[in-house]
């Protein structure tokens, strides 16, 4: 575990694709079966066991260290996982790195030492060297394989662990161990089970136990990327990976193997396969001079999910249709409504809307549909889910990918007519022909064929004609032109300490804006933002807070906020809804703090009338 | 007597009006007393300094021939009368020359320990626990999440690093003064015996060191190297520099930084940092807690960092605790910069 720990650690600061690649193939070829092959899984997301909620994670914490203490440091991090990691008191044999300088080294945390002690005798090096490394998955050609690569690097790394465990402590439990007792362990076994596993691994190995075991890793690998390190590491095309990927299961021995070069390809092959999506540049005004509208075709935005719908024959000729996001996670089992609708062998690329009565229906809307645990019939009912077409990278058994984007264009409007679905439609051309007119189109797409799914469009998609569809962001070919965002002027009200990349900053922020009461004009607060500016604008306003901060309300800083004295925000927001939960009366749709206003009294911030006014605007439109 | 009446904060610092002094002090005053030569403790435009030789020798390299009217020089363990008051200095860990500051008067004793760390360093003296009745101390990482691991163990994630990116350069952001030292001093023991190379801003306070008879083994200049050249090397860097334009001088860099802060994730991606390597020079939670406990000191004042936790566990040990709300040291700590420029 502490080997699958230190992987997810460093990938967790890795931002370069290249690097992440590396760091995963070097540990696919350093750790042997059936570990690497957990890791896969848990990096594909196909582990599936029982996840722990964070309230369990809560309890086990609060039964050990100063609820005071605790609060605190939670607040000060910002991440339950990594808070518990780090403050999880250890077990007394388990710390010998150093020595404090007095004779008595206990630690302050109420009940923390010697809750669970040192509980089997100390196997010996040797045999749990077998049992948490050279695993049963490979049989005899393993010790081979890791002579020629993987051995120094491992067993230099396992006598240092075991030089840190201390003699009294059980080793800490494979990655193996953890997945599968995790599988069958029943719920009322978890809370003890968790608690030795933390006792036993080190700060790094609870942290990445922690993201396991409540299934939310976050570490920026894709399923795709994951199996892209696995191809390289038998030099393998990543494709095929993913043709064969369907048919396997952890932890993937015959994959391995056959990346080793020690046995056959495993011959499943993929039906319905992801292909890798081809995404759009934003397009800026400058870049217009150099383009020649004449070689472009032009579609709407679609305020919805980018999806890739996939059908195909199996060996034994029927249908096996995924859905799948633009990162390449199979996400058909939240649209179980729609699958039946692709019933031709072909690869849609499109937009995932909710229609009702023929109306896309807002972003808001189709946002009810994901991360649902079960999809009831209630569910699909009530948000009619719909697929929105806009090209076709494969027809039946032929790849189109490498044509151009009128010939795919014209492939699909034959694919979508022969589907002949309601749930199917094609995303309408946007004639034009010259940037004047695409210009107006984007400022009033109902007036240019958009008519009452106007609110739904979020833009135009400008996309060369001549273009193949390349995996990535290949420049020049197809651009993105958002409609502009509504801009406020709102006044910082009270700010609190961000979670995840932006902890123990002040960095999510609620704003407001002027409006008339019986005591004069004050603030009402119109929504939090928390994100939209720079690093060195975080820090400024980071400092604004800390040195104007008028009272605290828990982790909450009320900020100086006075018609002359205070912070201007400029917040850019994409759209108005009525709102009941807000004192105001209207929410915002991702808002983000676009400019700081340094130069601006509050009192020259915006008043609620002007959202009002926008509001009405947006009713009728 | 009580201890507020021997010290207490003012604006300009910690001061002592029996013994006529200040310690650390953020303004200019007529005598300060000197903990270390980092720059948020050690101000230039004193009247008088005392402070250990090489907290004296570290400030004039910083700040010149002129940085204090006077100066004088104290070794650890050696006692001072100033006016009617006992003053004596004590090995903190912290840096080369760093000191505690030991004051009695009327068999009452205050020790400000200023900042300090209970962890081995090849590269200073080892912090000495002084008996007192109150103890002042930092709280830079008075949070339980702030245990730091073994440094060596850092030191071979670099080294590890190096080896499975052997075209890449590797940055290690350090401060310059302590830290960028121990961190050499560390790849050394860990057998690392390839050239270092510095940034310029780290060669006075470096070649200073070796001076002082701590070898650092071989060391060159980054400046004179070629780009295609520094592929596999190690350089050290500060902490600012490393995600400068400065760095397009290196062959695909991988940026470390060396400090406690990089405990938490958090802060090692807001700054980019894709090696955190957490190697403090100050004392972890584990170590201001023992420490404070060693010391005997029935009150506890606790300044720069997270003090409520610290002052709250304080009062769960039965000690008298109260945070001491010195502006200048804790107001950089948490600020995004400052905190990850700052001598952590």
């Amino acid at each position: 575990m502490n080997r699958f720990a230190e992987l997810l650690d460093r990938l967790s600061y890795e931002p370069g694709r290249n690097n992440k690649l590396r760091l995963i193939t070097q540990y696919f070829r350093e750790v042997p079966d059936p570990d690497r092959g957990y890791a896969l899984a848990a990096l594909t997301g196909a582990l599936s066991f029982r996840h722990a909620k964070p309230g369990l994670i809560r309890e086990l914490i609060a039964a050990r260290v100063d609820p005071e203490l605790f609060a605190l440091s939670y607040d000060y991090v910002g991440d339950l996982s990594e808070t518990v990691a780090l403050m999880w008191p250890k077990t007394a044999a388990s710390s010998p790195i150093k020595e404090p300088p007095t004779p008595d080294p206990s630690p302050p945390l109420r009940g923390g030492r010697g809750a669970t002690g040192a509980t089997p005798t100390s196997s010996p090096p040797s045999a749990s060297v077998a049992s948490g490394g050279e695993g049963s998955g490979v049989g005899g050609s393993s010790p081979h394989i890791n002579a020629q690569a993987g051995a120094p690097p491992q067993s230099s790394c396992t006598a240092t662990e075991r030089a840190a465990q201390g003699h009294n402590n059980p080793p800490p439990p494979s990655l193996t161990d953890v997945v599968t007792t995790l599988a069958t362990l029943g719920k009322t076994e978890l809370p003890a089970q968790l608690a030795r596993w933390l006792d036993e691994l080190d700060e790094t190995g609870r942290w990445a136990l922690l993201k396991l075991v409540t299934g939310a890793m976050r570490i920026g690998v894709s399923a795709r990327l994951a199996k892209t390190a696995a191809a390289a590491l038998g030099n393998k095309d990543p494709h095929d990976v993913e043709l064969i990927w369907p048919g396997l299961t952890p932890p993937y021995p015959d994959l391995f193997a056959w990346l080793e070069g020690r046995a056959d390809k495993p011959a499943n092959r993929d039906a319905a396969p992801f292909r890798p999506v081809m995404l759009a540049h934003a397009i800026e005004t400058d870049d217009f001079a150099a383009l020649d509208a004449r070689d472009f075709l032009a579609e709407w935005k679609w305020d919805g999910i980018r999806v890739q719908a996939v059908s195909g024959r199996d060996d034994d000729g029927n249908i096996v249709s995924r859905l799948y996001s633009r990162t390449g996670e199979d996400i058909s089992k939240s649209f179980p409504d729609l699958l039946p609708s692709l019933h031709l062998p072909g690869a849609i690329d499109g937009e995932l809307l909710v229609l009702r009565e023929g109306r896309v229906q807002s972003f808001n809307v189709l946002q009810q549909r994901l991360n649902r645990k079960s999809v009831t019939s209630k569910l699909t009912r009530e948000f009619p889910i719909h697929l929105r077409a806009y090209d076709l990278l494969a027809d039946d058994d032929t790849d189109l990918r490498l044509l151009p984007f009128a010939e795919r264009r014209a492939r699909l409007e034959t694919f979508v007519a022969n589907l002949d679905d309601p749930r199917i439609d094609l995303s309408p051309v946007v004639p034009f022909d010259d940037w004047t007119t695409i210009t107006a189109a984007r400022a009033n797409p109902a007036a240019f064929g958009a008519g009452d799914d106007a609110e739904a469009v979020e833009g135009v998609m400008l996309k060369r004609r001549d273009a193949v569809y390349l995996p990535g962001r290949p420049k020049g070919q197809w651009w993105k032109w958002k409609r502009d965002p509504h801009i406020i002027d709102a006044v910082l009200m009270y700010a609190q300490r961000g979670h995840g990349k932006r902890s123990s900053y002040y960095s999510d922020y609620t704003f407001g804006v002027w409006t008339q009461s019986d005591d004069g004009d004050q603030l009402v607060p119109v929504g939090k933002a928390y994100f939209g500016f720079t690093d060195e604008e975080l820090l400024q306003i980071d400092r604004f807070v800390r040195r104007n901060t008028t009272e605290k309300f828990g982790p909450v800083r009320h900020v100086v906020h006075e018609p002359d004295q205070g912070l201007v925000l400029e917040v850019a927001f994409e759209g108005l809804q009525r709102s009941t939960r807000h004192k105001s009366g209207v929410a915002m749709r991702f808002p983000r703090i676009s400019r700081l206003r340094w130069d601006k009294p509050p009192r020259d911030a915006d008043r609620l009338e002007t959202l009002e006014r926008m509001l009405k605007t947006e009713e009728t439109h | 007597m009580r201890p507020q009446d021997l010290l207490a904060p003012t604006p300009a610092g910690l001061c002592c009006r029996l013994g006529g002094f200040h310690i650390d002090p953020m303004r200019s005053v007529e005598r300060a007393l000197i903990t270390h030569a980092h720059s948020d403790h050690a101000h230039p435009g004193h009247g008088m300094v005392l402070a250990t030789q090489e907290t004296l020798d570290m400030m004039r390299l910083r700040y010149g021939d002129n940085f204090a009217g006077r100066t004088q020089a104290i070794r650890y363990g050696e006692t001072l009368r100033l006016n009617d008051v006992t003053v004596s200095f004590h090995p903190a860990g912290h840096v080369l020359g760093s000191a505690q500051i030991a004051m009695t008067h009327e068999g009452l004793r205050i020790v400000a320990s200023g900042d300090y760390k209970d962890a081995p360093d090849p590269t200073c003296e080892p912090f000495e626990v002084v008996p007192c009745d109150v103890f002042i101390t930092e709280a830079t990482f008075g949070l339980p999440v702030f245990r730091h691991p073994d440094a060596a163990r850092e030191v071979r994630k670099l080294l590890d690093s190096v080896r499975l990116f052997p075209e890449r350069a590797h940055l290690v952001g350090a401060y310059s003064l302590g830290k960028a030292q121990r961190v050499i001093a560390l790849l050394r023991a860990a057998g690392f015996g390839a050239p270092i190379y510095l940034h310029g801003a780290m060669e006075p306070i470096t070649r200073y060191y070796e001076s002082r008879g701590i070898p650092l083994g071989d060391l060159r200049p980054v400046k004179d190297m070629k780009k295609a050249e520094l592929a596999g090397t190690i350089t050290l860097a500060p902490p600012s520099a490393t995600s400068d334009i400065w760095t397009r001088r290196f062959p695909d860099p991988l940026t470390a930084f060396a400090s406690g802060w990089m405990r938490i994730r958090a802060r090692a991606r807001q700054r980019g940092v894709e090696l955190p390597l957490v190697i403090s020079d100050h004392a972890d939670w584990n170590g201001l807690t023992a420490t404070i406990k060693a010391t005997g000191a029935g009150e506890i004042w606790v300044t720069h960092g997270e003090e409520d936790a610290l002052v709250h566990w304080c009062k769960t040990q039965g000690l008298a605790a109260r945070p001491l709300a010195l502006i200048g040291y804790g107001e950089e700590d948490e600020s995004i910069p400052a905190a990850i420029e700052g001598d952590a």
